[in-house]
């Protein structure tokens, strides 16, 4: 499609303004967290940060009302854990919704429709709604801060499920067929040739599991009351919103909670825009 | 070669038992794969809703195992519905979802537009639209709550509005609605890059020869948006309204974390979750039989608006 010179610089100064509109919460992080407080609260704004250096994150990790480092570690741990095991779980029943459903009409292949029934149900209510619920059943299995507490109950996601099953329909019946007959059974024909050959789809979940753990809220402030078992997020919360808060170790927090995540995302992006476009949407 | 006759083949030879065969077979190993998966989904998913409906029954408080004598019937059901703020709610989350439904969902496709049609530094615009994304509501709070649209003069906002000689605007101090824009602007930043990326999707899906059929017949710019794009995104479009309404449905963190203060949460702005969350578990008790009340309409609500959605959709299919 042609489309005239006037059009197309126009296309590139409407997307540059917009790029700048999204990048200043950026760029205003980073200055607040290279700044000190008097420079922040300055009735003229201050482009540039007046405190370079680790002046401000000394102070913050030094804070033991924060106890970042402690946070970071129960985060780090939570996004991991569930990140894994969530894949392991999702990617084995997705391959069996698509490829090892019992054929014909017996009560075996009735039951797993209502497998595929029941996740797609469950897809429909988003698991934030029923909090109470989650931590009913939490409360009642002593689990209330622990990391079991925090991490099992989210590790069956109907979404990853629902997304690896619409990956595995596709999946080239050659290549099973190829390891069975070379003697392999289901289990290792799964972990020897499907999985090797799914890297894209598991990066994809994997990278939407981990940032969405790394960054949940609700539901680590609801289990995690512990200090102990404290998220980023939940520490950084409780410090906004405590007395006294100091506005550049805030700041600083929260650039050193976004840079795992951004690290993953610049590096993990090809897997992520492919996992989002295949969400099975449109 | 279907994988029964290859079963055969690995269980003959020997005269295979029964049970045998079942252990080896592929309905073995279907519920092999999928036991863990379904045993959590049961254990985390359902078990705990049954038992939250039996729950909303009693006036449980700081209890999972009520006595026989604090049943209630449908008492927590009565309260909440009469309740002004449980309705104040639900009428706080529609108008939410009447404002960041259409922003959202212009601002998304906008951008997918905008996309397409440029070459040079495509992939670089795209990424500074989707990295919000990754930005926790907390984070993205923290920015809007203490520098954006902080009530004092040095906000930022605020300093633009002061240089064109206004006066500093208390953002969320809850004396005029001005908070939705702080939460409206969040929402917005942090989520319109995924449904962009749902929307260039959608566009890849169009054949480049449906276009050139179209140029051919003479449709350029808004023409061609109006008759040949538009009309081939309506289930991207479907879907990614759902997809936002679900999202707002569940709004919980940015306005916990833009608004909670040292004092609790402020008396306006609460949307369902923030509601349920202040009345079960964000006091100093639980009151988890209210609050197990509230979760059975909200997911009442939330499925039929989903059913119904799907339901539309499917008439709309039918039609064409």
């Amino acid at each position: 499609m042609r489309q005239s010179r006037a059009s197309l610089i126009g296309a590139y100064v409407v997307l540059g303004i917009l790029a700048l509109l999204f990048l200043v919460p950026f760029y205003v992080m980073i200055r607040n967290a290279f700044s000190t407080s008097t420079w922040i609260s300055s009735p003229t704004w201050h482009l540039l940060p007046n405190s370079w250096g680790t002046g401000n994150l000394s102070r913050l990790l030094a804070n033991t009302n924060v106890g970042l480092v402690q946070a970071l570690g129960v985060s780090a741990v939570i996004a991991v854990t569930q990140t894994v095991l969530t894949l392991v779980i999702a990617a084995m029943a997705g391959y069996a919704l698509a490829k090892l459903a019992p054929a014909g009409r017996g009560p075996m292949r009735r039951a797993s429709s209502a497998v595929l029934g029941l996740t797609l149900v469950t897809l429909m209510v988003p698991s934030a709604v029923t909090f109470v619920p989650s931590f009913v059943m939490v409360a009642g299995l002593g689990w209330v801060s622990s990391f079991r507490g925090l991490i099992v109950p989210l590790l069956f996601s109907a979404f990853a499920v629902f997304l690896y099953r619409q990956y595995f329909t596709g999946f080239p019946v050659e290549l099973e067929e190829a390891a069975r007959l070379d003697g392999a059974g289901y289990w290792r024909t799964f972990w020897r040739v499907v999985m090797p050959n799914s890297i894209g789809i598991t990066g994809a979940i994997g990278t939407i599991t981990f940032i969405g753990a790394w960054n949940a809220f609700l539901w680590p402030l609801l289990i995690g009351q512990d200090r102990a078992y404290r998220t980023v997020q939940v520490a950084l919360s409780t410090f906004m919103t405590s007395q006294g808060v100091d506005v550049p170790e805030l700041f600083t927090g929260g650039l050193v909670a976004i840079l795992p995540v951004v690290l993953v995302f610049v590096v993990l992006q090809r897997f992520l825009v492919e996992g989002v476009e295949r969400s099975g949407i449109g | 070669m279907s994988a029964p006759a290859i079963d055969r083949r690995l269980t003959s030879g020997r005269a295979a038992s029964g049970w045998r065969r079942v252990v080896g077979g592929r309905t073995f190993w279907f519920w092999v794969f999928v036991a863990p998966f379904l045993v959590g989904l049961l254990t985390f998913v359902y078990v705990p809703i049954v038992w939250s409906a039996y729950l909303s029954l009693f006036d449980a408080r700081n209890t999972v195992t009520p006595r026989p004598d604090q049943f209630v019937g449908f008492g927590n059901y009565v309260s909440l519905l009469t309740d002004k703020a449980f309705l104040t709610s639900l009428g706080t989350f529609t108008v939410f979802t009447l404002v960041i439904v259409p922003l959202t969902y212009a601002a998304s496709l906008g951008l997918a537009l905008l996309l397409q049609r440029v070459r040079v530094a495509r992939t670089f615009f795209r990424s500074v639209f989707f990295i919000p994304t990754a930005v926790s509501y907390v984070i993205a709070a923290m920015i809007w709550r203490l520098s954006l649209f902080n009530g004092a003069r040095f906000g930022m906002v605020n300093t633009i509005i002061r240089s064109f000689g206004g006066a500093p605007v208390g953002w969320l101090s809850g004396d005029t609605p001005v908070y939705w824009v702080v939460l409206v602007s969040l929402r917005l930043w942090l989520q319109v890059g995924f449904y962009m990326i749902l929307f260039i999707a959608g566009l890849n899906r169009i054949g480049q020869d449906t276009y050139e059929a179209a140029a051919l017949d003479g449709a350029t710019g808004w023409k061609l948006f109006r008759h040949i794009t538009w009309p081939q995104l309506a289930s991207t479009s479907a879907a990614i309204v759902l997809l936002i309404v679900i999202s707002a449905f569940q709004a919980f963190d940015e306005f916990y974390n833009t608004l909670a203060t040292i004092g609790g949460y402020p008396p306006f702005a609460r949307p369902p979750l923030v509601y349920l969350y202040l009345i079960s578990l964000g006091g100093g008790s639980q009151n988890l039989g209210l609050g197990s009340a509230g979760t059975m309409i909200l997911t009442l609500v939330i499925v039929v608006f989903g059913v119904v959605q799907l339901v539309g959709t499917r008439r709309l299919k039918a039609r064409r």
